[in-house]
């Protein structure tokens, strides 16, 4: 990958009025000013309902921001419509439980994007499908129901049918929400291996947000940090910064879960 | 929520309406239910129009998966129908054609036998009823399922795999009601009428099978067929189009699913008689 293309602008956000998929005319977060350069891995922490989910959407395309402007791969998002269908193919997202297709099987729904948006034959689908499974440790689970399968591998499921498309840019809504430590730090790994290049992605880094309602699982040099509270997202930097950090909510998103419990 | 769902979403805002005080004079009160009911049409109207963009822009896209999806549609709103409407067509033969055949054999009108039973079985009974099964077997899970997809975020997921919902979710829904109430339509008179026959044979009347059959086939016109024909595909279309639209242009909760569905019902049934009310239109100035 050269250099131009590693330090090229995916997601810009300027002025940016976030507003909730229930009701489009309530403002969650008010202001945002946002780059995200490709090949870098933001983590976006904030509590329960400070709008999270929403400013993700947003900066996928799925919601349009009630004022101000975002652009994703220099692609102003109001106008993301069908006509820039490939441009929006370069986004995968990862919903907060997966909300996996509860009709069809793991293998159907990791298949589904790739038969829809693709020509390829049963055999082509069928060979990349059962590959990235392989490579998520999800080949026993292929042929469960969402219905029948632990919230764990769900979610894992969700991350490989974000990914068949092979996307540029991977947003995870709390991807690490519900899950066990052995499958949090497998997926925390296996997300570093994305980000400096995974052999699924031919080796490409892969642009990667995702949100958090703690912040120390995520504690990594490489990682950059923002944080949303009372309508305001600011920007912390990197780790040392958000360790040394005075700010209240940075302080509260750090604290051991146990601690508010002692 | 972006795309063409977005406009359908936008829409729903008629819930505002819905959930308003209520009124405290009767005008006011006519008056809320004559705009909300506009609203509807309008909703409808939008919906209908939006569909039927994308049957035409996306015909031939993702046909490996649309395919599937439209044999499992004409499946569910036709094949898997065929044994109770082969009970339904025995039980309108007996009960409406049999007695009919034997009145009118019992006053000696026989020569009215045709064009009666071309008149209510052909033109009205066979394909209202047949909407009304469908709508009561299909349509209400139709509007079950839609509307738990929704609550559970499943339309969401299509979006941010660049799927369109109205294309994935709705598209094989109105293409296999269109054609199963036109093919269940079709089985159900053809039934109805044999087992009408029967049962006039087992009472004795006098009338052979070909003087029946050849009456009927007389009383028939080219127009009859074309209109069945499109009538039928109206019907599904608009009992798809209701159900699908109550399905996914409502709040995101699963306790409104029910209530949703008695009301998509409601308005399908509506919707089947205005059709009606069409076609009689049609039939009598042709």
């Amino acid at each position: 990958m050269s250099e131009n293309i590693l330090n090229s602008t995916v997601i810009e956000m300027r002025d940016a009025a976030i507003s909730t998929l229930r009701d489009s005319s309530l403002t969650v977060v008010e202001n945002v000013n946002w780059s995200v350069a490709s090949g870098e891995f933001w983590v976006v922490a904030g509590q329960q309902q400070s709008g999270k989910s929403d400013l993700l959407m947003t900066a996928a395309g799925l919601l349009l921001p009630s004022r101000g402007s975002c652009r994703v791969f220099g692609c102003e998002t109001d106008s993301f419509s069908e006509a820039q269908l490939a441009e929006r193919l370069r986004v995968g997202f990862v919903f907060a439980g997966g909300k996996l297709f509860s009709q069809l099987t793991v293998a159907e729904n990791v298949a589904l994007p790739l038969r829809y948006q693709k020509n390829l034959s049963e055999a082509e689908v069928s060979e990349n499908v059962s590959a990235l499974l392989e490579i998520m440790e999800l080949t026993p689970f292929a042929n469960s129901t969402s219905v029948n399968l632990a919230a764990n591998w769900r979610q894992r499921a969700a991350l490989a049918r974000a990914l068949i498309l092979k996307p540029e840019l991977l947003l995870l809504d709390q991807p690490l929400g519900g899950l066990g430590v052995r499958h949090r730090q497998w997926l925390l790994q296996f997300l570093e291996q994305l980000r400096v290049g995974h052999a699924w992605l031919g080796g490409q880094p892969l642009t990667i947000i995702a949100s958090t309602d703690e912040l120390r699982s995520w504690r990594h040099t490489q990682r950059r940090f923002a944080v949303l509270d009372e309508k305001v997202f600011s920007v912390i930097g990197v780790w040392n910064e958000v360790a040394s950090s005075a700010s209240t909510a940075v302080k509260e998103l750090l604290a051991e879960p146990t601690a508010a419990i002692m | 929520m972006r795309g063409n769902l977005g406009k359908v979403f936008e829409l729903a805002n008629i819930q505002v309406f819905r959930h308003a005080a209520t009124p405290k004079s009767y005008t006011d009160w006519l008056g809320r239910k004559l705009f909300l009911a506009l609203l509807t049409v309008q909703g409808l109207g939008a919906f209908a129009l939006i569909t039927l963009g994308v049957i035409i822009k996306k015909f031939n896209f993702a046909r490996s998966v649309m395919q599937p999806r439209i044999r499992h549609e004409i499946n569910r709103s036709g094949v898997s129908l065929l044994p109770m409407f082969f009970f339904i067509a025995l039980a309108l033969g007996f009960l409406v054609v049999g007695q009919t055949v034997s009145a009118l054999a019992k006053y000696g009108a026989t020569d009215y036998l045709g064009s009666t039973m071309v008149i209510v079985i052909v033109r009205e009974l066979g394909p209202l009823l047949t909407a009304m099964l469908v709508l009561a077997r299909v349509g209400t899970a139709n509007v079950i399922e839609l509307g738990t997809a929704r609550a559970l975020g499943e339309v969401e997921a299509l979006e941010a795999l660049g799927i369109d919902p109205v294309h994935y979710l709705i598209v094989p829904r109105v293409i296999g009601m269109a054609l199963g109430i036109f093919s269940l339509t079709i089985y159900l008179i053809i039934g109805a009428l044999a087992s009408g026959y029967l049962f006039a044979f087992l009472q004795d009347v006098a009338l052979t099978p070909g003087d029946y059959f050849k009456q009927i086939t007389e009383a028939l016109n080219w127009l009859d067929f074309a209109l069945l024909a499109l009538k039928t595909m109206a019907f599904g279309f608009f009992i798809a189009i209701v159900t699908c639209y109550h399905g996914l242009a409502q709040p995101l909760r699963l306790e409104d699913v029910s209530r949703v569905a008695v009301r998509a019902v409601t308005q399908g049934v509506i919707v089947c008689v205005l059709i009606d009310a069409v076609f009689i239109v049609l039939y009598l100035v042709t």
